[in-house]
């Protein structure tokens, strides 16, 4: 199992936890595991199927240009970061 | 300067071959952008905000319309709405919506020279004059100009609808938090023996291109546009342009000119949409270029900030605790690099307790664009003066100190994942055993101060093709504008690849139908990633090269070898001598046509950079003005493909780095009116300020790289504002927490630490 490195903005959604196990072949897959774990995070990582734009992903050190469909490793360790720059208006 | 990098196993690498472009701009031949002209051609100009915060009442055009030579006026009316979403360009992020309220404003003006409207003329006067027609009633706002002041409760409302996530449904100035946070950061201030707080507030600068925005809008009646201009990246411009004008990317051809400097501000758009529009409105091409005037007023400087750090450190100087706040002005519109400088800040070193908070706010200044390493030296100038003070308090070097903390290859790093091969301690320890750092420096006034910086450098998209010319000789295509010398690098790249002399391959930068999607030249990305599609491209070029000489010799490719330019056998067989790559040109037709070499790539592989500058300054007490002795900058550059480019890029960035510590800032008064709008108030460094800068290329191969080629164009700009401070402090004995470190702002804090002083003696008496 992969793990998730939850970003501190985000640990609300997952009762503070900053390190959490998720299964996953690509980083999608690994975020509707942790939205099984912990509702109601996926909102905040994804967009459509891709992730955020607001959003970048390294899997085991190595930002991901694949996003969502980066593949992710038995043993990978995935960290969800911000995307430089940004803002939207609601 | 001695350079200290060697070719290796490399015939071209290395080496230092004169520009292909080179004479084109030294006899004035390259075509910059605003050079272009085309038949029937009107020239267009815009019509700018007086204000810094106003509601547009009305906007009549009809007297500029009926002026004689006036052929169309544009105003936002003339411009769709554009999605509200974030999309990657370079190392920013853009909103097209916000992209589009930017190039004409719609109820708010949000900044002086904010744009209103455009005109286009039979010429430049007449379009001036134009202007000057137009009427708009406007309603005065109060401005907000800082983060303090947009961020204090009861603070003007630049735009209504920006919410954020912590904020529910309250309008706010703050578009974004970001936080970062690992371990006890309480327990760690507690295991300290010292602990350094200080607050820091950095002005907005701009980069200092000296080629103004430009743009040739060119409108087919067919629906089809062609932009030529000045750019960074002709892909964003195409992609960015059809999305404000509403269009199909594929409608619009680019076609980058010359680039007479970016920075990084030159990865968005201004003029590029309403030269369309304008041409669309009137049958006729429609050209528009910036004033420098309009180029400090209203293209994107980047951000001022403010911000706090707090460190703390063990006797024996392991760095145990720190908390950082920042807030950076965004400009008129979200997307500052508070995000860059949150994650750059602490980047250098290892701190097992820490917590950032950064926030982006919106203010009544131009909207900001990327500048060399964006948000990363307004942060480095907060931690490294820090890290400075606490290597005094600890009695250590501050290189010792650097040194101790410093990340290495499996080090975490502010946001998470550990690094790979880096050569931060190797940048520290060239310093140290560098002449400068070695020579003593003596006299009133003098002090030498070091700092380090960080940088990510990018990735991304590039492609590229290697043409295998019927005379053996080729030419390499990319998609990279070539703002640092980049076509020789790939020349180089595709010679070496080849065995080709590099004179033997010309190097060219293509426009956006003529090639496959590349990304902005930004990030330090294009010797890496435009670097490695020409290097699988030559590749492919080569592999072909092969497959054709196993073909005359009826034998198979894998026997062929291509080496030093000349294919042959790998074992020796009579009758099937080694053929030059020339030779073997002459038979492309016979065996099957044309040779192109293709390649693209989402690259992998990032290897970030470090930099570490040392500088000494002589302070006159009397006036503040600070004088630069002596500068060094140690770089971990990776593989260096041109060592004399990259040289270019580390004393570019330190110029501009010490402009930025010393003297330059946007001026505006209480009404948020910009008050230096030209170079001779907008103080730049100039040759008569600056020493020569010594470069001491650290070359650190990056493993993720078939070259071991890093990104070296940014990070050279972060360390120079806190060594200037850390030196003056040691020459005056002040630690200044603004920038620019300008005579006014210097005299001030020398007069303040002299009353001080005098005031303690009298007490003591």
């Amino acid at each position: 199992m992969a793990i998730a490195v939850i970003p501190a903005l985000l640990r609300k959604f997952t009762d503070g936890k900053e390190r959490i196990t998720a299964r996953g072949r690509n980083v999608r897959e690994l975020i509707a595991d942790l939205d099984r774990q912990f509702p109601g995070i996926a909102q905040h990582l994804l967009e459509g199927d891709d992730l955020k734009p607001s959003v970048a992903v390294s899997v085991d050190g190595e930002i991901g240009p694949g996003g969502a469909m980066e593949p992710v490793g038995d043993e990978s360790e995935v960290h969800f970061l911000p995307a430089i720059g940004g803002g939207v208006e609601k | 300067m001695e350079a200290t990098t060697s070719n290796g196993k490399f015939k071209v690498i290395g080496t230092r071959p004169i520009r292909h472009d080179g004479i084109d701009k030294v006899i004035g031949r390259a075509k910059y952008g605003a050079d272009y002209a085309f038949p029937g051609m009107l020239f267009g100009k815009v019509l700018r905000s007086p204000h810094a915060h106003a509601r547009i009442k009305s906007i009549k055009t009809d007297k500029a319309l009926k002026l004689p030579g006036v052929k169309a006026v544009v105003t936002a009316a003339d411009l769709p709405e554009a999605a509200n979403r974030l999309e990657q360009a370079g190392e920013m992020a853009i909103n097209p919506h916000y992209l589009s309220m930017n190039i004409l404003a719609r109820d708010k003006v949000l900044y002086d020279g904010h744009a209103i409207a455009a005109v286009a003329a039979t010429s430049p006067h007449i379009a001036e004059e134009a202007l000057k027609l137009i009427e708009v009633d406007y309603e005065v706002l109060e401005p907000a100009m800082t983060v303090d002041a947009a961020m204090k409760p009861g603070a003007p409302i630049l735009l209504p609808d920006l919410r954020n996530r912590e904020e529910g449904d309250k309008q706010t100035n703050v578009a974004q938090h970001y936080q970062f946070k690992r371990g006890d950061v309480e327990a760690g201030f507690r295991a300290a023996d010292y602990v350094v707080e200080r607050e820091f507030n950095t002005a907005m600068v701009h980069q200092g291109y000296i080629e103004p925005h430009n743009a040739v809008g060119i409108y087919n009646a067919d629906g089809q546009a062609t932009i030529y201009c000045s750019t960074q990246g002709a892909f964003d411009v195409r992609s960015l342009s059809a999305q404000v004008l509403g269009v199909p990317v594929g409608k619009i051809k680019v076609v980058p000119a010359e680039i007479g400097g970016g920075f990084g501000g030159k990865t968005t758009i201004y003029l590029e949409p309403l030269s369309v529009l304008l041409s669309k409105k009137t049958g006729h091409p429609v050209k528009l270029v910036m004033t420098r005037s309009e180029v400090l007023r209203a293209s994107g400087p980047t951000s001022g900030s403010k911000i706090k750090v707090k460190m703390g450190a063990t006797r024996d100087g392991k760095i145990v605790a720190a908390q950082v706040w920042m807030a950076y002005e965004a400009g008129a519109f979200p997307g500052s690099p508070v995000g860059a400088g949150a994650m750059t800040i602490l980047a250098p070193y290892t701190i097992e307790n820490l917590q950032i908070d950064a926030y982006d706010v919106v203010v009544n200044r131009p909207k900001t664009a990327a500048y060399r390493a964006p948000g990363a030296s307004n942060a480095a100038m907060a931690s490294e003066t820090v890290i400075d003070e606490l290597a005094e308090k600890c009695g250590i070097d501050p290189l010792d100190l650097r040194i101790q903390n410093g990340v290495k290859e499996g080090s975490p790093q502010v946001v998470g994942p550990p690094f790979r091969r880096i050569g931060f301690i190797e940048t520290c320890e060239a310093i140290k055993n560098s002449d400068h750092y070695k020579s003593p420096l003596s006299g009133p006034y003098r002090g030498r101060g070091v700092a380090s910086g960080f940088w990510f450098n990018a990735g991304m998209q590039s492609s590229a093709t290697v043409n295998i010319h019927t005379d053996g000789t080729a030419s390499v295509v990319t998609g990279s504008p070539d703002i640092g010398g980049s076509r020789a690098s790939m020349a180089m790249i595709t010679a070496e690849v080849l065995g080709l002399p590099v004179t033997d391959v010309r190097p060219l930068v293509a426009d956006t139908d003529s090639i496959g999607h590349t990304d902005v030249t930004g990030g330090s990305r294009v010797t890496f990633a435009t670097g490695m599609a020409v290097y699988e491209a030559a590749q492919d070029a080569a592999r072909q090269l092969r497959e054709r000489a196993a073909k005359v010799w009826e034998v198979k490719p894998e026997d062929v070898e291509l080496h030093d330019g000349v294919l042959s056998l790998k074992e020796k067989a009579e009758g099937k001598a080694p053929m030059t790559i020339k030779e073997m040109a002459t038979k492309l037709a016979r065996t099957g046509g044309p040779i192109i070499g293709r390649a693209s790539v989402n690259a992998r592989g990032v290897g970030p950079a470090f930099a570490t500058t040392c500088v000494d300054v002589e302070v006159d007490p009397d006036t503040g003005k600070v004088q630069i002795l002596r500068c060094t900058i140690a770089q971990d550059v990776g593989k260096a493909i041109h060592p004399s480019y990259v040289e270019g890029q580390m004393q570019g960035g330190t110029a501009q780095g010490i402009g930025w510590g010393l003297n330059e800032e946007y001026f505006y008064d209480q009404k948020g009116i910009l008050r230096n709008t030209g170079l001779l108030d907008y103080r730049m460094p100039t040759c008569l300020d600056l020493p020569l800068i010594e470069t001491i290329l650290v070359e650190v191969p990056n493993p993720g790289h078939p070259l071991g080629v890093r990104g070296v164009g940014e990070v050279s700009i972060v360390p120079p504002p806190a060594a200037l401070a850390n030196a003056i402090y040691r020459a005056v004995g002040v630690r200044m927490t603004e920038t620019p470190m300008s005579p006014p702002r210097l005299l001030k804090a020398i007069l303040k630490k002299r009353a001080a002083e005098e005031t303690q003696s009298a007490a003591a008496d």
